[in-house]
């Protein structure tokens, strides 16, 4: 006869609150709440006389659509009234699980729209300082050796409303949605720079989209060689439109801005073009005047998505706590999490694989005794780097930046079981 | 166990080298990046007034007749100092190289119809949003010369975090 196990009504807290251990999710037959958003409703149907059961289904599609029931589960788009081509469409993170981002959903940021590019009449110029400069078509560059991986590409004004005085109360993706977490699969940039051969003084690559403005941005040229690919494929196929398409940078662990989109050049030199992205945007006004420029690693941060703003809590129960984290400077070690506003902490279980600079799924089980609550995340990665205390961000950075804000995220619960953003 | 490994090859002596070389004369025609020793700038040359009338048919309907922003970003006439919480960044407080202006308006402006302005017209365009940030006066000319000369106040303002 199998032991009798404790329930986890009455196993005891391993930090306050009522967080309790995550190997509970070991447990088979774990009985977890889940937090709802608060306009769904779910309506039960008696399963006897269901019309599936007795007509056809639909026919085949030549491309697959989510359930007509999901399509609520959409981007959430931002954009400029007089220019809607500029602006930003956010991921729906609380609505999603796992690490990987589907492609119709992952986040946008445009300057002057959506090109609309025909792959037959679009190149890759590599000039400037390199030997022999080379066009490449996409055709040819489909003949390179390829590598794929899971990354995420995060927009450097992600969660910028976190520099805001009160906070603000929207749901989670549309705070923090301007993360995405794709398998990229490219060529690797290193291969194209040895065929053309760089010069020397050579430390700068200016990269330049097609779109609708030529976007520009530099990167070093060390950066470049290590690890950046002319990313080709997403999630296994083509780039969407939206995504690039017919090629992109892709840029591991830097700031979205970098990853340019629709990409048609790329001059190396031994200076930074000082573009308007990279001196009047993304730099980051201090307390003292100056800016922080060529902020390119976005930082180690986490965020719970459930339960999270706009959901509630039916009554006490178990938990699942969950959420994401991720470094733009490699793995994350270790999440935990608070229930008592920051007092006490409890390491989170990870789902693996922990991949370096991709999204890494977090969990721990929760018991919520009806009270008021706060919840709060922290991630550290491999390299000993820590996600700052909104306050501790602020006294050092002030909060003009706007730019490459990664404080802990805190949710209130109060003790209707309703999930608000809180300081 | 295989006798003799492969010989291990380098990635560049993998690579199929499908890259074709680059037409220099295409390559000078086009837009490309304008650095702040002013290098990628083309011949030509705008003034002050010239730049204005530009302005006032391109531009003021986003960023404000005075060029004091609108539905787009104020460009100009900076109150607050960057030391404020609330700090003005304009081209004028703000931008530390005049060349970005060149840079940013040949392929990014008008919205409507980007890449599409002369390099006279950029020039011009330059001169007056230089002038109404009160960086250069009103008899200015921009050219491929004096562009890149002119100092910006915000010019040292910036620390470079990951770049040398």
């Amino acid at each position: 006869m199998p032991a009798r196990r404790p329930s986890p009504h009455t196993l005891p807290e391993v930090a306050g609150g009522g967080l309790l251990d995550r190997r509970l999710f070991l447990r088979r037959g774990l009985v977890l709440a889940t937090a709802t958003a608060a306009a769904h409703t779910a309506s039960a149907t008696p399963d006897d006389d269901l019309p599936w059961l007795h007509e056809p289904g639909a026919p085949f599609t030549p491309y697959g659509q989510p359930s007509p029931h999901e399509r609520l589960t959409a981007r959430r788009i931002g954009a400029n009234r007089a220019v809607p081509g500029n602006g930003v469409s956010f991921t729906p993170l609380e609505e999603l699980e796992g690490i990987i981002t589907p492609n119709g959903l992952h986040f946008e940021r445009h300057h002057n729209g959506v090109p609309q590019i025909d792959p037959a009449r679009h190149t890759l110029t590599l000039h400037g300082r390199v030997k022999q400069p080379l066009v490449f078509d996409v055709k040819s560059l489909l003949r390179y050796p390829m590598r794929s991986q899971l990354l995420f590409i995060e927009c450097g004004g992600n969660s910028n409303a976190g520099w805001h005085q009160s906070p603000i109360q929207r749901p989670a993706g549309s705070v923090h949605g301007l993360i995405s977490c794709a398998e990229w699969t490219g060529v690797p940039l290193s291969v194209l720079l040895d065929e053309a051969g760089v010069e020397p003084d050579a430390r700068w690559v200016i990269a330049e989209g097609a779109d609708a403005g030529a976007m520009n941005m530099s990167i070093p040229l060390a950066k470049m060689r290590e690890d950046c690919l002319i990313g080709l494929y997403q999630n296994g196929e083509r780039l969407r439109p939206e995504q690039g398409y017919p090629m992109r940078l892709i840029v591991p662990g830097w700031e979205g801005v970098l990853h340019v989109k629709w990409l048609q050049r790329l001059e190396l030199s031994a200076q930074p073009v000082m573009s308007r992205n990279e001196t009047a945007k993304y730099t980051e006004l201090l307390p003292s005047g100056k800016a922080r420029q060529f902020t390119f690693t976005m930082d180690c941060k986490s965020l719970i998505t459930s339960p999270s703003h706009g959901q509630s809590l039916k009554q006490p129960d178990i938990y699942q706590v969950s959420g994401l984290a991720w470094s733009g400077h490699g793995r994350i070690r270790r999440v935990e999490v608070s229930a008592d506003g920051g007092r006490s902490w409890a390491d989170a279980a990870l789902d693996g694989p922990v991949l370096p600079r991709c999204l890494t799924r977090f969990r721990i089980p929760w018991r919520w005794n009806g009270q008021p609550a706060v919840l709060k995340s922290r991630a550290i990665d491999e390299r000993g780097n820590r996600q700052p205390e909104r306050a501790a961000l602020v006294a050092e950075r002030g909060r003009a930046g706007y730019f490459h804000y990664n404080g802990i995220v805190a949710w209130a619960i109060d003790d209707d079981g309703r999930v608000s953003h809180t300081y | 166990m295989s006798g003799c490994a492969a010989p291990s090859l380098t990635p560049q002596e993998n690579a199929p080298h499908l890259g074709r070389p680059a037409d220099p004369q295409v390559l000078a025609r086009q837009r490309l990046n304008v650095f702040p020793d002013g290098s990628g700038l083309p011949t030509g040359r705008g003034t002050v007034a010239e730049g204005g009338a530009l302005y006032a048919r391109h531009c003021a309907a986003c960023h404000g007749r005075d060029a004091r922003g609108g539905s787009a970003e104020e460009l100009a006439g900076a109150v607050r100092p960057l030391n404020d919480p609330d700090a003005d960044r304009t081209i004028g407080s703000y931008w530390p190289h005049a060349t970005t202006l060149f840079d940013f308006i040949r392929r990014a402006k008008p919205m409507g119809a980007p890449g599409t302005l002369s390099a006279d017209e950029v020039y011009a365009l330059c001169a007056w949003l230089l002038h109404a940030n009160g960086v250069v006066p009103a008899d200015a000319v921009m050219d491929a010369q004096s562009l890149p000369a002119v100092r910006m106040p915000n010019r040292d303002g910036f620390i470079r975090i990951e770049a040398d």
